[in-house]
């Protein structure tokens, strides 16, 4: 496992790099700085005057349903990873196989398509 | 050394990330949480040589389905200090559930027993020389074909599901059809007149610019129609 972990090493560098760069910006600034804290400075800012309402409402249900058809068609790529790298050595039954997952999430995509789910006004 | 050193801190994060999961007060901050403890478990995978699935782990949990708790927190109107409201009555039922649970957990814990051959079966699809991501391939989509197509099958139903339970027919939406696109035939789209020459079209009875008597469109398309109708 150890060359594996060690193509990955430069990431924890960057990783460390960034934990200490916004460690040290939030604690110098919290260090250096002068502090004067009032409820003012943490109110909601919105040209002058009060905020009417907040950002909950109730919202249309077609961005639920593109949201959940994007994540089940992020899956189906995320199986064909695995599936491109090894083809050379799985075979026909292999790649029959694949098809046939595929088929069937293409049953799926026909049905979304004629149903109308991908259509906005 | 640095992987074991690794290893504490990722869990260490982890561990607190999922515990400021549950007691946020901020449900925003809560899914925020939830995104930080993927990312962890996504260094543990990497740590434990599951190349393949620690980048899984990012690309779908972080990238599209913390995104999605966090769309749904941020803009549903669900007023969560009433939800906590009934902490103190609730506590008791919580309590009774919890502890039943703790029984069970031990009852299943107390009889688990190891295989003999578990420690060597742990590594057993080991491929001598093929990368994480490669070893995965080789084994899916053929020793394991009916797990793999089950889950074809799995992500179809969610994908009707979802549809079935969320869309709504609307008129309004401007769909092409093709079929009727293609079926019209040349006679409904354009007239030819004959014209007699030097006339003009004043003298042909009608002013501007003749078009074709349109046999009645769908209703749904009569609105985007009528705004350009040359007579």
């Amino acid at each position: 496992m150890a060359p594996l972990l060690a193509n990955y090493f430069p990431i924890l560098v960057f990783l460390v790099i960034a934990g200490v760069i916004a460690v040290a910006m939030v604690g110098g600034s919290m260090l250096a700085a002068r502090q004067k804290p009032y409820a003012e400075k943490l109110s909601a800012y919105e040209c002058g005057f009060e905020a009417f309402d907040d950002a909950r409402r109730r919202f249309d249900v077609r961005f639920y349903l593109v949201s959940i058809l994007f994540i089940i068609f992020d899956l189906e790529v995320a199986f064909l990873f695995p599936w491109a790298v090894s083809l050379s050595s799985i075979g026909l039954f292999g790649f029959l196989s694949m098809l046939g997952f595929l088929g069937v999430l293409t049953v799926g995509f026909i049905y979304e398509w004629n149903k109308g789910a991908l259509d906005w006004e | 050394m640095i992987a074991a050193l690794a290893f504490y801190v990722f869990a260490g994060i982890l561990l607190l990330s999922a515990a400021m999961v549950v007691s946020a007060r901020n449900p925003v901050h809560s899914v925020l949480f939830l995104i930080l403890a993927f990312f962890n478990a996504a260094g543990l995978f990497l740590l434990a040589g599951a190349e393949f699935l620690a980048m899984i782990l990012v690309i779908v949990y972080v990238g599209a389905v913390a995104v999605l708790f966090l769309f749904v927190v941020m803009m549903l109107d669900i007023d969560f200090a009433e939800l906590r409201g009934g902490f103190q009555r609730y506590l008791p039922v919580g309590l009774a559930v919890g502890l039943v649970l703790l029984i069970e957990l031990g009852i299943v814990l107390g009889g688990w027993k190891l295989a003999p051959d578990a420690a060597a079966l742990r590594f057993a699809p080991n491929l001598a020389g093929a990368h994480n991501t490669a070893q995965l391939g080789r084994l899916i989509y053929t020793d394991y074909i009916l797990l793999f197509q089950a889950a074809g099958l799995v992500l179809l139903v969610a994908m009707i599901g979802a549809i079935v339970l969320t869309l709504r027919e609307r008129h309004s939406a401007l769909r092409q059809d093709i079929t009727a696109q293609q079926s019209r035939s040349v006679r409904q789209t354009m007239e030819l007149i004959d014209m007699p020459i030097g006339a003009g079209i004043g003298g042909s009875g009608t002013t501007g610019i003749r078009r074709p008597a349109a046999p009645a469109p769908a209703p749904a398309a009569a609105p985007a129609h009528a705004d350009h109708g040359g007579h």
